[in-house]
């Protein structure tokens, strides 16, 4: 335990987060990740999509290879000469924007939803949560192909898409916890105060729900993102110049017989170590938010 | 009890409805599939022709409303591109998708009950915690990319097993089934390892806890100090009682792993319904597509039905008394 000086919530978090040594290794491993992802253009050998620099007669180098300018592909090339280590920097940018920015949207869906559900109760809350079981009783995957089967390819429906898959999830906790919060005296005594509903949603109540969110957060980053890389590699996510690391991985697969494994092997690699990472993350952060274990 | 059934059939049959809205409304949005079928060089008659024939011609909700009327004789509408009814041609593509799903969860099953009770029985031993971090590994895993690995390691390097498809298959009263040979298994076997990993980490994962949780309970420790073997004690008391959860999880998972076979059948080129689906969304053969959805959405209806009303069999604690009404 941190000294007892400043003990504030996120100390304590902190502190306890750091008993396990392999989530603080997952925790840099993830930080590493996101780094390579913001610094791509700076940290990239080459800009994989500047037509100018690739050369097709540098197609499918193993790894370690050296180019005919001199510059040595360490994870080898693809069918059109592009380096793999500059393409998985690339593919992890757009693969993290996507699962980031969908969290963030289904997030506050799914607040709104769900806080409107505890708060008001009667028809809006049975509306909002029969939506919410009958969505929940389907695989996301099934959802979001339906979706894609309708929308189309693209980043924004792609988005959209792992919204309409997550928000249920958001919805369910944040009302679960909300409707602990409701009925205790805090919410009572800020209501005899006279404050305004929204006041006491958003200030009040909102604040007390938020670490169960946090956690179901974080494990729904790496699922949406796992989803963007299957539903690009089935061919109905990304378009093929938004590359992600499942459009790099389905780039690969048909020289993958021929032995050329490296230009499915590195992007898949990277997909496997940023999912892991935030797994690992996800399970220390819900046993030390999770009350019921609290030592 | 009776009213609960009717009660959820009915519940079941609304969201099939609405459902069946939804996808057909969504589905007839997309492309235009008068491009695709059509020759492009035929000419204007030929092509009105054809539009007719498929009934494209006519108002959205015709189309629904016969699209309707024909669903409850059984006819989802013939497909675009083969020409045959689309109801057929998944009837005929289902038994690859069952035979692998089913392989698929009777390996998460065999593996991940035993692994799981191992690991929640000795949490602090090497062999528990290589099999907790196993299990985070499995969920991490995106389950084409380890497809694609399966392939490779299996087929290319090592070389003894046959790649793609589904091989040779014997019929089983009218149904063709791989499992009765060798060649079959040889086919099946890599898709269907594919297909398990995700569920055989969550069989442990489940497994481990709810074993952790009932080795604290006064039952076990009674049993204990009654003398009991250790044998009996974990197979009868401690195996009995995790059951229950590990039965409904099993239930409902069968869904989701006849959803995941999309993509584990679309790696391996298994010839099955998902693999259909990704055919038809990619062709545009739109009939092809809401008979799949209709189908797995019904197959999904009956199955969650199922479990609740195995659960409160198997589960004399769980009344239905509160959801009758």
């Amino acid at each position: 335990m941190a000294s007892a000086a400043a003990e504030t919530p996120f100390r304590r978090i902190a502190s306890d987060f750091a008993d396990s040594r392999i989530a603080v290794f997952g925790l840099a491993l993830l930080g590493l990740i996101v780094l390579m992802a913001i610094a791509a253009p700076l940290i990239s050998p080459q800009n994989p999509y500047d037509l100018a620099q690739l050369d097709v007669l540098d197609g499918r180098l193993p790894p370690g290879s050296v180019s005919a300018d001199g510059a040595t592909f360490w994870l080898g090339t693809d069918d059109q000469g592009r380096d793999m280590l500059s393409a998985i920097f690339y593919g992890l940018r757009i693969s993290l924007s996507v699962g980031v920015a969908s969290t963030v949207l289904a997030l506050a869906l799914g607040l709104g939803l769900g806080l409107a559900a505890a708060y008001f109760g009667g028809k809006v809350e049975m509306l909002i949560m029969r939506i919410a079981d009958i969505q929940l009783s389907f695989p996301a995957i099934l959802i979001a192909l339906i979706l894609l089967a309708v929308l189309g390819q693209g980043m924004s429906k792609i988005i959209a898409a792992l919204v309409a898959v997550q928000w249920a999830y958001y919805a369910r906790t944040v009302r679960s916890a909300a409707l602990v919060e409701k009925r205790r005296e805090y919410v009572e005594a800020a209501r005899c105060l006279a404050l305004t509903p929204a006041r006491i949603v958003f200030r009040h109540i909102l604040p007390n729900c938020l670490p169960p969110l946090i956690v179901v957060a974080t494990v729904q980053v790496a699922a949406a993102i796992a989803l963007e890389a299957t539903l690009s590699f089935l061919g109905l996510g990304l378009p093929i110049t938004e590359p992600s690391l499942g459009l790099l991985i389905a780039n690969g697969y048909q020289y993958l017989l021929s032995g050329k494994y490296w230009i499915s092997f590195f992007p898949g690699i990277a997909l496997l170590l940023t999912i892991f990472s935030i797994n690992l993350v996800a399970d220390q952060l819900r046993d030390v938010i999770n009350p019921r274990l609290q030592r | 009890m009776l009213v609960y059934v009717i009660r959820r059939s009915l519940q079941a049959l609304l969201v099939m409805f609405v459902m069946s809205i939804l996808v057909f409304v969504g589905v007839y949005a997309i492309g235009n599939p008068i491009d695709i079928l059509i020759n492009p060089l035929a000419d204007q008659i030929e092509r009105e022709r054809a539009i007719a024939v498929l009934g494209l011609d006519q108002p959205l909700w015709t189309q629904y409303g016969k699209f309707l009327a024909g669903a409850m004789h059984g006819d989802l509408g013939r497909s675009f591109v083969h020409s045959t009814p689309a109801l057929g041609l998944i009837l005929q593509r289902m038994p690859a998708t069952l035979e692998l799903a089913l392989v698929a969860m009777l390996i998460a099953i065999l593996l991940g009950i035993p692994l799981g009770l191992w690991a929640g029985l000795k949490p602090r031993s090497i062999a528990g915690r290589s099999i907790m971090a196993g299990s985070i590994l499995g969920f991490s895993l995106p389950t084409f990319w380890v497809g694609l690995m399966l392939i490779m390691v299996f087929s290319v390097v090592v070389g003894w097993l046959t790649k793609k498809g589904r091989g040779p298959t014997q019929e089983v009263l009218g149904v063709p089934v791989s499992f009765l040979s060798l060649e079959g298994w040889r086919h099946l076997i890599l898709p269907a390892i594919n297909l398990a990993l995700f569920k055989l980490a969550l069989l442990i994962r489940l497994t481990r806890s709810g074993t952790r949780e009932a080795l604290l309970q006064d039952y076990v420790k009674f049993a204990r100090a009654k003398g009991l073997t250790n044998a009996r004690v974990i197979g009868v008391h401690v195996l009995r009682n995790i059951l229950i959860p590990i039965v409904t999880i099993i239930g409902l998972e069968f869904g989701s792993v006849i959803a995941f076979a999309i993509v584990t059948e679309s790696v391996f080129a298994w010839p099955g319904m998902g693999k259909l689906l990704i055919d038809s969304i990619n062709l545009l053969d739109r009939p092809v597509i809401v008979a799949y959805l209709l189908i797995t959405v019904f197959m999904f209806i009956v199955i969650n039905l199922l479990v609740d009303l195995l659960y409160s069999t198997l589960d004399p604690r769980v009344r239905l008394a509160d959801s009758k009404g």
